[in-house]
């Protein structure tokens, strides 16, 4: 029998890249490796309905490791990969073991950013990435009323609301000037300010967090380079992640803050792929693409797979992505990056409104918020071309999917 | 358990026993049935876990809340009037036995 494709990551896309090579006709062994101890599973819930006692640990888990077995998907848990040979097409478990493969995805996720700070190591001080940071999160927090959130981005804000609804003094600390810069426009970033607010969260802006304070190895607060001191028995850090990378460049295959890619996941190396929160793709245009979502796991894990049995399946959809805060429902289709003017749909003071971004008469982006149709709509449209006009976007009255019905037919019936 | 029998886009069958209280889409993935892709992992988020509910047994559920009727407005598949995202419906005894269909097409 010949090699297996071994797939490095039991992560969402990882899982993707196997379930993939199965649909699409691959007969051999497929190999998947997960550093974790568990099989894979649902990431966002950590930070939402999981933190917030909403659901049991069994329904994060996305395949049970039976039905992984039926398709004959030889999953090995707490298996970490520690050096790859490109050239020989084998590769090391952390145990000094050796495989041989066939064909290889790499699906290492990323990892958070570590606070480089004073204190940052002591008890109470935690990053949510994994399953094992929110049980530990989670016992924290029950255990404690006074809580700090460094960093206002999505993971960071979710957190902060599930601690809020749960009665907590939460204290978020942003480093920039608005909540969410880095994904979201100036007005949606004013609207969730108000959003915590309201809900008795304290936000401050701009601030530089200087130390976690601690007592006989127990964090008790932080201070800011400002003087000012917050209490908290429970600190969360949300600054972002780094994509573990290092393996692939370590066996010289081209990475730029990610594992290089195109938009058919391919690597530089031969039988080479790779997909999810690990990579970085490099456009037709030559700039550089990061996305950090659960479609740019399962997408380019398919893209992967596909590539692996020398088809091209380029990931062409309009990037998407969610978030969950109190009972706002943010849904985002397309990037508005590079957006001249955004015209508002709907309204904001009833919490139901969406933001359509363009770049002169080109829809780029549309943002909404518990507006599911108008987001349904959205990435439909930005899949096919289509586009209201800024006027037509901005009037309620206007039905949006009249832009994308298509031409009457030729014959009647 | 509510043992329910689901329809993969190629015909094929699995019956499956799904814990009460979890949702038909949980029931579904957890098992390995095809044709479902649950990408936001049952927030509501993604309309990828479209399916065709038993008629007979669509009286005996809660219908749709309004954010899940308007995600159904725009799934890839056809929309019928037994449409529904399986994050959104718990298996409970009243729905022992029923069939749920899962269409060609997801995203
Ligand atoms: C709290 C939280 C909330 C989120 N919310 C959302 C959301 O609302 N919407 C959204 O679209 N996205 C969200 N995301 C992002 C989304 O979950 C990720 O983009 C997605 O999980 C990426 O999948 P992946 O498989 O590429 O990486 P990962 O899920 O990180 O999986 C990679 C796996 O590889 C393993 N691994 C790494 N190195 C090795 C090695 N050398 N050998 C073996 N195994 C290895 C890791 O242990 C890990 O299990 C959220 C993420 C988090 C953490
Ligand atoms: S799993 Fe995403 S809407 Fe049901």
């Amino acid at each position: 029998m010949g090699a297996p494709i071994v797939i490095v990551g039991a992560g969402q896309s990882g899982l993707q890249v196997a379930e993939s090579l199965r649909s699409e006709g691959w007969e051999g062994g497929i190999l998947l490796l997960g550093e974790e101890a568990v099989p894979p599973y649902h990431r966002p819930p950590l930070s939402k309905a999981y933190l917030a006692g909403k659901a049991e640990e069994a329904q994060l888990f996305i395949r049970s490791p039976e039905a992984l077995a039926k398709k004959r998907i030889d999953f090995r848990p707490g298996s970490r990969v520690a050096a790859l040979d490109i050239a020989r097409q084998t590769l090391t478990l952390a145990d000094g073991s050796q495989l041989d493969y066939e064909g290889l995805a790499l699906a290492t996720g990323a990892r958070n950013r570590a606070l480089p700070l004073p204190g940052a190591e002591l008890d109470g001080v935690f990053g949510l990435r994994t399953l094992d940071d929110t049980r530990r999160i989670a016992e924290a927090l029950a255990a404690t009323e006074a809580v700090v959130v460094i960093g206002g981005g999505f993971i960071g804000l979710e957190f902060a609301a599930v601690a809020a609804a749960q009665g907590k003094r939460v204290t978020v600390l942003e480093a920039a000037e608005r909540l969410m810069a880095r994904a979201v426009p100036p007005a949606l970033s004013d609207f969730y300010l108000a959003l915590h607010r309201a809900h008795g969260v304290r936000v401050e802006l701009g601030v530089s967090v200087a130390a976690v304070l601690g007592e006989q190895g127990r964090a008790h607060g932080v201070r800011c380079a400002d003087g000012r001191e917050f209490e908290a028995g429970l600190v969360v850090a949300g600054i972002g992640v780094l994509p573990n990378d290092e393996l692939a460049a370590a066996a010289g295959i081209a990475c730029d803050r990610g594992i290089l890619v195109d938009a058919c996941s391919r690597t530089s190396a031969p039988n080479v792929v790779a997909s999810g929160d690990c990579t970085v793709t490099r456009l037709e245009d030559g700039s550089l693409r990061r996305l950090e979502s659960v479609q740019a796991a399962v997408e380019q894990g398919k893209s992967a797979a596909a590539a692996l049995l020398g088809r091209e399946r380029p990931f062409s959809a309009r990037p998407w992505f969610w978030s969950d805060q109190y009972e706002v429902k943010l849904q985002m289709a397309g990037l508005a990056a590079g957006a001249d003017r955004s015209v508002l749909r709907g309204s904001q003071e009833a919490h139901a409104f969406s933001l359509f971004h363009y770049r002169g008469e080109q829809l780029l982006a549309v943002d909404s918020l518990n507006q599911p149709q108008v987001h349904m709509l959205a990435r439909r449209m930005l899949d096919a071309g289509r586009s209201p006009t800024p006027a037509q976007a901005a009037d309620s009255g206007f039905e949006l999917n009249t832009v994308l019905a298509t031409p009457a037919p030729a014959m009647s019936s | 358990m509510v043992m329910i029998t689901y329809v993969e886009p190629n015909g094929g069958r699995q019956e499956i026993d799904v814990p009460e209280g979890w949702s038909l889409m949980q029931g579904a993935m957890s098992n390995g049935v095809d044709g479902m892709e649950a990408e936001c992992g049952g927030s509501c988020a993604c309309a990828t876990c479209h399916c065709y509910i038993d008629e007979a047994a669509l009286a005996r559920i809660p219908p749709a809340a309004d954010n899940e009727a308007a995600m159904l407005e725009n799934v890839v598949a056809e929309r019928r009037p037994n449409s529904r995202l399986a994050c959104q419906v718990k298996a409970t005894a009243a729905l022992e036995g029923i069939l749920v269909e899962l269409p060609a097409a997801q995203s």
